[in-house]
C-alpha cells in the first residue's frame, strides 16, 4: 500500500496547532500529573520504598511512575481521537480524501506521539523541580527510548477502541475498566512486590509494568526486572499494539 | 460516458434496509438531484458513491471508476459537502482549506491560488484566518462547498446543501451552486428534503422513498405526469349547461365538482382562465372566485408516494431514526 508523505505531516501538523491552541486542555491533563507528584512525593518523603536499594527515596520511585501515568493517558487520549473527530464530523473529511488508510493511521501516530512525548517530558522537568534526581544525560536518552515506546503502545490500544466504536458513550467505560487499572496495576505508585500473587499476575499482563520498570531502571537504576526484560516487553507490547491499532483503524467505515 | 452509473444498489444495517436497489446515470455537466424525506436512503446512496460505505450489493461506478473496487481513484474524482458540518472547529478557515488541499495533494503554489480563488468565490477572503468555530452555520457551509472545489473534482457530491440555513443564505448557495455547475462544468449530485430546491437546481430528480426510487425525470415532466394545472371556479347559479358546454373542451383534461367548485386540469392554466370566465357567463353561470394551482414536486411527491413529504417528516422518519439509534449506526 502506497505511504503518502504529505498526508502524514499534514496530519501532525494538524494535531500540533491543535495542541498548541489548546493551552488550556494542556494544563488541564498536566494537573493531575502534578498533584500527584506534589503530594504523594512530598506525603511519603520519608518513606523507604521495600525492594529498591539507593537512597533516591519516594520520589525516585514514583516520577517514573507518573511520567509513565502521563503516557498512558495522553496517548490512549490521542489514539482515541479518532472519536472526538467522529462525534465533530472531521472524520468524514479524513476518511474521504484519496490518501491510504496505512498514511492516514501514521499520521495520527506521528501526532499523538508528538504531544504525547512533550507532555511527558513537561511532567520529567516537573518531577525534578519536585527534588526528582536521575542518572544523568545518557539515561535521559534510554529513557526517551521508553517512553516513546510506551506512547506507541497506548495509541495503538487507543486505536482500537475508537476504530470499534460508533459515539463517545463506550468512552467513560474504556477509561475507567481499562485505562486506571492499567494505571494501577502497573506499579506506578506502588511496588508490584506488595500486591497478592493474582493482582502481580495481571501487573504483569499490563505493558505500563515493562515501561515503568524500564524508566526506574534507566533512570534512577533500580529496577525489580532486568532493564532488557523491560525492553523486550515494551518494544513488543509497542509493535503488537501499533500493528492492531493500525488495522482496527484500517478495517473500520467511515461513517 | 456518464458521470455516475447505479446499478441495483442495495445497502442494509443489521437486517434494516436503507437503499432497496436502486439504478440511475448521472450524465456528465449534470446537476442532480435526488428527493426524499429524511430516512430515504440519500445520504446512505452518496456515501456509498462516496466511498464512505461498501455496498451490500450492487455496483456503481464515479467518473469511471468502480466504487468498490477503485475506491482511491474515486476520492480522487470527487468533492464532497456532508449533511452535518465536516470542518475543524480549532482551525482557521484557511488552515481547513489547507489540510484539505494538502490531502489531494496539489503542490504549494498552487494550494495558494485555488485557497485564494474558493475563497473569493464564497466571499469569506476576510474571515479566512478566523477560527472555524467563530464562523455562522450559513459561513461554514459556504467554507465546506468551497473546501469541496478546491481540488477540482469532476464530480461533486451535496448531502443536504442548505439544511438548517436562512432563507437568503439559502438563495445565495444556490446561485453558488448553479455557477459551478453551468460555468465550471462540473457534475453535481444533490440530496435534499426541499421541494423548491430540487425544483430551482435540479436538471433531473429522483423521487426517493423507502429506499427506493418512485420516480426519475426533469421536475417539468414530473409535474406533467400530474396531468397540468389545476383551475378551480367558484360558481354561482345553474350549472348544467356550462359544465356540458365544458365538456365538449377538448383541451380540458378532467373535471370535478366538489359543492359548488368547479377543478378543471388543462395544460397553460393562465391562458385559458378569460377564455373559462366568459363560457361561464355566457350560459349564465358567474363566477366568485378564480384560483390558478401550478402542480409543484409537492403534488408529484404527494402523487408517487401517497404522502406529503410532512407527513413523512412526521412520522416515518422518526421510527426510522429510533431504529437507527437503536442499531447504533450514527444519526443520519
Amino acid at each position: 500500500m502506497k505511504i503518502h508523505g504529505t498526508a502524514i505531516y499534514v496530519l501532525w501538523r494538524r494535531e500540533m496547532i491543535r495542541f498548541v491552541r489548546a493551552k488550556s486542555r494542556i494544563v488541564g491533563s498536566l494537573a493531575m500529573p502534578i498533584f500527584f507528584l506534589a503530594f504523594l512525593g512530598l506525603g511519603f518523603r520519608r518513606m523507604p520504598v521495600p525492594g529498591m536499594g539507593g537512597g533516591a527515596g519516594y520520589i525516585g520511585f514514583l516520577a517514573p511512575g507518573i511520567i509513565g501515568m502521563t503516557l498512558l493517558f495522553s496517548s490512549s487520549m490521542q489514539g482515541m481521537s479518532v472519536l472526538w473527530d467522529r462525534e465533530f464530523g472531521f472524520l468524514k473529511e479524513i476518511m474521504v480524501a484519496p490518501v491510504s488508510r496505512v498514511s492516514l493511521v501514521l499520521g495520527r501516530i506521528a501526532g499523538g506521539t508528538t504531544t504525547s512525548m512533550l507532555q511527558g517530558i513537561l511532567i520529567f522537568g516537573a518531577s525534578l523541580l519536585m527534588g526528582f534526581r536521575f542518572r544523568g544525560p545518557a539515561s535521559l536518552l534510554f529513557g526517551l527510548v521508553f517512553m516513546l515506546l510506551i506512547a506507541f503502545t497506548f495509541i495503538g490500544m487507543g486505536l482500537v477502541f475508537a476504530s470499534r466504536m460508533k459515539d463517545m458513550q463506550g468512552f467513560g467505560i474504556v477509561m475507567n475498566f481499562v485505562i486506571f487499572p492499567f494505571f494501577f496495576l502497573s506499579g506506578a505508585l506502588t511496588p508490584l512486590e506488595n500486591f497478592p500473587w493474582v493482582i502481580r499476575a495481571l501487573s504483569y499482563a499490563d505493558p505500563l509494568t515493562y515501561g515503568v520498570d524500564g524508566l526506574r531502571a534507566v533512570l534512577i537504576g533500580t529496577s525489580s526486572l532486568p532493564v532488557l526484560v523491560d525492553l523486550a516487553a515494551m518494544a513488543g507490547f509497542a509493535l503488537i499494539m501499533l500493528f492492531l491499532g493500525a488495522y482496527s483503524f484500517e478495517t473500520s467505515e467511515g461513517v | 460516458m456518464d458521470a455516475i452509473r447505479v446499478e441495483g444498489l442495495v445497502k442494509t444495517f443489521d437486517g434494516f434496509t436503507a437503499v432497496d436497489g436502486v439504478s440511475f446515470a448521472v450524465e456528465e455537466g449534470e446537476l442532480f438531484g435526488l428527493l426524499g424525506p429524511n430516512g430515504a436512503g440519500k445520504t446512505t446512496t452518496i456515501n456509498m458513491l462516496s466511498t464512505l460505505l461498501r455496498p451490500t450489493a450492487g455496483a456503481a461506478t464515479v467518473a469511471g471508476y468502480d466504487v468498490a473496487r477503485d475506491r482511491d481513484a474515486v476520492r480522487q474524482s470527487i468533492g464532497i459537502v456532508f449533511q452535518e458540518p465536516a470542518l475543524d472547529g480549532r482551525l482557521t478557515g484557511r488552515e481547513n482549506l489547507e489540510f484539505h488541499t494538502m490531502m489531494y495533494g496539489l503542490g504549494k503554489a498552487e494550494r495558494r491560488r485555488r485557497i485564494d480563488e474558493v475563497l473569493t468565490l464564497v466571499e469569506l477572503t476576510d474571515k479566512a484566518s478566523t477560527l472555524v468555530d467563530k464562523y455562522s452555520g450559513g459561513m461554514k457551509r459556504r467554507l465546506e462547498i468551497a473546501r469541496g472545489l478546491t481540488h477540482r473534482p469532476k464530480v461533486l457530491f451535496l448531502d443536504e446543501p442548505t439544511l438548517g440555513l436562512d432563507t437568503q443564505t439559502r438563495r445565495h448557495i444556490w446561485e453558488y451552486v448553479r455557477k459551478l455547475n453551468k460555468d465550471a462544468g462540473v457534475t453535481i449530485i444533490l440530496t435534499t428534503h426541499y421541494m423548491e430546491e430540487a425544483d430551482f437546481l435540479c436538471d433531473r430528480v429522483a423521487i426517493m422513498d423507502h429506499g427506493r426510487f418512485a420516480a426519475l425525470d426533469t421536475p417539468a415532466r414530473l409535474k406533467d405526469t400530474l396531468g397540468g394545472d389545476v383551475v378551480s371556479l367558484e360558481i354561482e347559479g345553474h350549472t348544467a349547461p356550462f359544465l356540458e358546454a365544458l365538456a365538449r373542451e377538448p383541451w380540458i383534461k378532467r373535471t370535478r365538482v366538489h359543492e359548488d367548485v368547479l377543478s378543471l386540469t388543462m395544460d397553460r392554466g393562465e391562458r385559458r382562465i378569460a377564455e373559462l370566465v366568459v363560457m361561464a357567463q355566457e350560459h349564465g353561470v358567474t363566477v366568485t372566485c378564480v384560483n390558478l394551482h401550478k402542480p409543484s414536486l409537492e403534488d408529484v411527491f404527494l402523487h408517487f408516494t401517497g404522502r406529503t413529504i410532512r407527513e413523512h417528516e412526521a412520522d416515518q422518519s422518526e421510527r426510522l431514526r429510533a431504529a437507527m439509534r437503536r442499531h447504533g449506526w450514527g444519526r443520519r
